[in-house]
């Protein structure tokens, strides 16, 4: 195999989100980013170029190319999240493109919650504005590790270092030092010209820092993940039932977050009772280690009544257990929240009822105010809200752990997914 | 802390693996389709990996449309037989028999839609309550906007301005009698990402898939194989080519591209260096501007 291709095998994967408002240029962005890395194929581009002439516009479109449906190429604008692919020699990426609306923040979340990275974008004309306040605030809730603010339509402003570093204080004021954001990096660029997006920008001198693509591909993601705190939720039990494995018992998951070897101490939970781990078996043979996010199947040295929901954690370093806790809470729904209301809650592979206590408070997405007497939580509201569960969950807070620390919460009526929750 | 980073690849496969296992949790009676194309063949492979060393606590379930390379077929046999896994196989031509679809006519006519019927009657009948596909979301722009469970009413039907979010790895299965989910394990994974992974785990495949010989014939810039399933145009003639399939579907609209790769390796830099996608060999997509957004929403794969 040539260099190339074999060395595509030592790739790392990289999600990214991307916020805006409506006309921020999002699809834009991406179109771009796909086009100058040569994802786009020739079918592709043919169909939008159609497309962009049925319509009448001058240019080919590229926001088409990201506009699935029919009624988002009709209405020309993106209704839900939509997962788009492309790959450099160093990285795969996998892009959320989220819809900038204020009724569709809900897929906002949903993009963010896998991201490694959010790329927020700024219409260089228009500076922070109040979704761009609310799009920062999801991405710090979600605590997405890395904040990238593509600071986009230079071009329509002469390419003005001044209003560059306008927008870039006003941001660091209004969003960075309010939110205590740690990770933000600031690029100045032309979507829908390239600039500063794949090729660094010929018009833009005064910018001394690397175009998007290249920033992507460099952002260190393995210390993102939690490699301290050993929880495997038990998914599935597998046995065999045949003869070669009569006895055998394999507790099946993914690893949440931490490391774990043969030979470790753990503590299943909700038993408290502790054993070791025998074997880490895999399809090819038994492994030395698992680490997060493998998907593993662990052996233990005792028999004993292990079934999904439960967790197996590092014995010297076991999660919060309680019926009670707090949380942020995305609502996802037309419906409001019941005031304590029951729910379906869904965290780690396990799954109970629970019941809304309280409403601490609820956040104004637009300010980033806190508002106390509010009790209504209703689509797209984000509150912090007490529970209590009809059996203990075992769980970390989500600042530490974002596996442990989630959740949803289901309508017991319509089985619809109605909110996201963070344990605080 | 670079030891406890995996590649792409294996980051996918967990990921992959983790959504089939949520499924043996979630549902009662779940099949996974398999159609002996190479994207159902990774699938199978996982869910493999998922469970071992136990066997695959589902049936395979595969939608024949008559309409097959023999290839395919044989493989399909040869894989279940050495695997000793069960499949479900529902025929098209059955629910022609039965009156329930009429047979498309003319030159371009194909069961490729039919298809819908038959999956959604053996989902009836079977009580199925999830059928997982091997589709993926680099495919197709409809197939972009595709969650990794995908909630059917109790007509078959997707509503894609009305999907459950989907957040961390949390997935909701919950249904109302009647109702099913469509669960992509592969959603993420790209062409590429597939013959990498082919590759690394050493994965068998049709020999469709590399280049031989074959009696073809052009129809609107598409090269088809010559079938008795594919009646030919006056004028339109077949001739002896070098080719191989990029995707394996119905023979009546699965087109050939004129390649010499007859390794992994080959495929995989013939794939680096293409500048179409897969689907453009596919006559059933190029219907409309929305085709594949339409067959989905009426219970499509």
């Amino acid at each position: 195999m040539s260099e190339k291709s074999a060395g595509y095998l030592d790739m790392e994967l990289l999600r990214f989100t991307t916020a805006g408002s409506v006309d921020d240029g999002k699809s834009t962005l991406i179109g771009r980013l796909l086009y100058d890395s040569k994802a786009i194929f020739e079918d592709q581009m043919e169909a939008i170029e159609i497309s962009s002439k049925k319509r009448g516009d001058e240019e080919v479109d590229l926001a088409l190319l990201t506009d699935g449906l029919r009624a988002e190429r009709e209405q020309g604008i993106t209704i839900d999240v939509a997962y788009r692919y492309f790959a450099t020699p160093k990285r795969k990426f996998i892009i959320a493109d989220t819809p900038g609306h204020i009724q569709y923040t809900r897929n906002m979340v949903t993009g963010a919650s896998t991201a490694n990275a959010a790329l927020i974008l700024v219409d260089a004309r228009n500076g922070v504005i109040e979704q761009t306040l609310r799009h920062s605030y999801i991405a710090n809730l979600l605590q997405i590790p890395h904040i990238i603010v593509c600071i986009n339509k230079m071009d329509l402003v002469d390419f003005s270092q001044e209003t560059y570093e306008r927008i870039k204080a006003d941001y660091q004021k209004m969003v960075v030092d309010k939110l205590n954001i740690k990770d933000v990096c600031f690029i100045p660029i032309s979507a829908k010209l390239g600039d500063n997006v794949v090729d660094a920008s010929t018009k833009m001198d005064w910018y001394s820092g690397t175009p998007l693509l290249d920033l992507l591909e460099n952002i260190k993601i393995v210390d993102d993940r939690n490699h301290g705190d050993s929880r495997l939720p038990v998914q599935y039990v597998i046995r065999p039932q045949s003869d070669e494995f009569h006895d055998y018992r394999g507790y099946a998951g993914r690893v949440a977050s931490g490391v774990f070897h043969p030979g470790d101490k753990v503590r299943i939970l909700p038993s408290g009772i502790e054993t070791t781990i025998e074997a880490i078996d895999s399809f090819t043979g038994e492994q030395e280690v698992a680490f997060t996010p493998q998907s593993v199947t662990l052996r233990l040295s005792d028999n004993i009544d292990i079934s999904r929901g439960d967790m197996i954690v590092d014995a010297n370093n076991v999660p919060n257990v309680s019926q009670e806790f707090e949380a942020m809470l995305c609502w996802m729904n037309e419906r409001a929240m019941m005031p304590r209301g029951k729910y379906t809650i869904k965290h780690t592979t396990n799954e109970t009822r629970c019941m809304i206590r309280d409403v601490k408070f609820k956040v104004n997405v637009d300010t980033l105010d806190e508002v106390a007497d509010d009790k209504v939580v209703a689509l797209n509201d984000i509150a912090c809200v007490s529970f209590k569960a009809a059996k203990p969950l075992f769980f970390d807070s989500y600042k530490k752990n974002r596996l442990t620390g989630s959740f949803i919460l289901i309508d017991e009526g319509t089985n619809e997914t109605v909110a996201a929750g963070m344990i605080l | 802390m670079k030891e406890y980073n995996i590649n792409h690849l294996r980051e996918l496969e967990a990921e992959s693996i983790f959504v089939i296992r949520e499924v043996a949790a979630q549902f009662e009676n779940p099949v996974m389709l398999f159609s002996g194309g190479k994207d159902s063949i990774i699938m199978f492979h996982l869910a493999r990996k998922a469970f071992a060393p136990a066997k695959v606590p589902f049936p395979m379930m595969h939608i024949d449309t008559g309409h097959n390379f023999a290839e395919t077929i044989e493989f399909r046999d040869m894989l279940m037989e050495k695997t000793g896994t069960r499949i479900i196989v529902r025929y098209v031509q059955d629910s022609i028999d039965q009156g329930k679809v009429a047979e498309e006519t003319g030159f371009n006519a194909s069961r490729n839609k039919l298809q819908t019927i038959t999956l959604l009657d053996g989902i009836e009948d079977l009580k199925v309550d999830c059928a997982m596909g091997g589709g993926r979301r680099d495919e197709e722009k409809a197939r972009a906007k595709e969650r990794f469970f995908s909630h059917r009413d109790e007509f078959g039907q997707w509503d894609p301005k009305n999907q459950r979010p989907e957040l961390w790895n949390l997935f909701n299965g919950k249904k109302h009698m009647g109702e099913h989910f469509r669960v992509f394990p592969i959603s993420n994974w790209t062409e590429m990402d597939v013959w990498q992974y082919i590759y690394l785990e050493n994965i068998e495949i049709p020999n469709l898939y590399f280049s031989h010989e074959r009696e073809v014939f052009q129809r609107d810039g598409t090269l088809l194989a010559k079938s008795d399933c594919i009646p030919m145009r006056p004028g339109e003639k077949t001739e002896k080519r070098i080719v191989r399939f990029r995707t394996i579907g119905d023979a009546t609209c699965t087109g050939a591209v004129e390649s010499e790769a007859h390794s992994l390796e080959e495929i995989i830099e013939e794939v680096a260096a293409t500048r179409t996608t897969e689907r453009g060999t596919r006559a059933d997509d190029r219907r409309s501007e929305a085709a594949m957004e339409d067959r989905k929403k009426e219970g499509y794969f």
